[in-house]
């Protein structure tokens, strides 16, 4: 069998037989729809999308308000503890510490 | 009065959508003969059209309108054919299928008197459908475009995004490939 002789003559049948370029009833109105739709749905995606990201940027910003409050330089309390203490002290004993008069 | 096709794309561009289906209207007989080239299923060929639809909707602001719309939208349904070859090259790695009655007749004819099997048969068309099937997406891209077709190598790296020499590489592979699949087809019949 010839075979490049076959394929010139199976090629020849393929170009004399174009495919049907027939169009499906009312396709270009299906095409409309779903146009439509997809962009309805885009919307709703863009929406949750921005909610989403809000709530990501929400939580990220508890996490580090947390952290900072957890890490959070503290001042000298022990010192200013001390002297509220010790006036405290000075205070109530103030009468002891005052000499009597002779 | 009838809008122009410069016209509908600018008011699809404004938001417009409906002026798109007057496009899909004028278009789809051409989209769906190449997607039938490609795809045997009609629901295979509607999946095809249809992505080419909503893709040339999503990309139509990349329209210049330096060409004619028509030839922008062909690249693009010749792109999406590919693709669609691409992620179906399982089915053609099945075995070969045992030819039908009607084939084998036509094939034993042109054995005994080429002239002498007609190409507009059925059984021609059912032939080269099963031959094309076999080939690799390359191949069958290439012959279609050019062999069946008819288009240029020039036409061809247009559609594909190729690169000319890249065109002729491939179709000489593809013929290559064509010729070893029919030579397999004669194998197993008459050995």
């Amino acid at each position: 069998m010839n075979h490049s002789k076959l394929q010139d003559k199976l090629l020849q049948a393929a170009r004399a037989n174009p495919p049907s370029d027939q169009v499906p009833y009312a396709f270009e109105k299906r095409i409309t729809a779903l146009l439509a739709s997809r962009k309805v749905e885009d919307k709703s995606v863009v929406w949750s999308r921005a909610l989403w990201r809000a709530a990501f940027s929400c939580l990220a910003l508890v996490v580090l308000l947390g952290v900072w409050l957890h890490f959070r330089p503290t001042p000298p309390s022990t010192e200013t503890a001390d002297d509220i203490s010790q006036d405290f002290r000075n205070t109530l004993t103030a009468q002891n510490d005052t000499p009597t008069p002779p | 009065m009838e809008r122009t096709e410069a016209e509908l794309i600018a008011a699809v561009l404004k938001g417009d959508s409906s002026s798109f289906e007057p496009l899909v209207q004028k278009y789809s007989p051409r989209v769906f003969a190449t997607a039938r080239r490609y795809a045997r299923r009609e629901s295979e060929v509607e999946d095809i059209v249809q992505e080419v639809w909503l893709k040339s909707f999503e990309k139509l602001a990349s329209f210049r309108g330096e060409a004619p719309f028509e030839h922008w939208l062909m690249r693009l349904a010749v792109r999406t054919c590919y693709d669609f070859l691409r992620g179906h090259q399982r089915n053609r790695e099945s075995a070969f299928s045992e030819l039908t009655e009607a084939e084998e007749d036509w094939l034993e004819r042109f054995v005994v008197e080429p002239s002498s099997a007609p190409e507009d048969s059925d059984a021609a068309k059912l032939l080269i459908n099963r031959v094309m099937e076999k080939l690799s997406p390359q191949a069958r891209l290439v012959i279609t475009l050019l062999e069946i077709e008819d288009r240029s190598v020039k036409e061809i790296a247009e559609l594909t995004g190729w690169t000319v020499p890249l065109v002729k590489v491939r179709a000489f592979r593809a013929r290559g490939e064509m010729r070893k699949i029919l030579s397999k087809i004669a194998k197993d019949k008459y050995l």
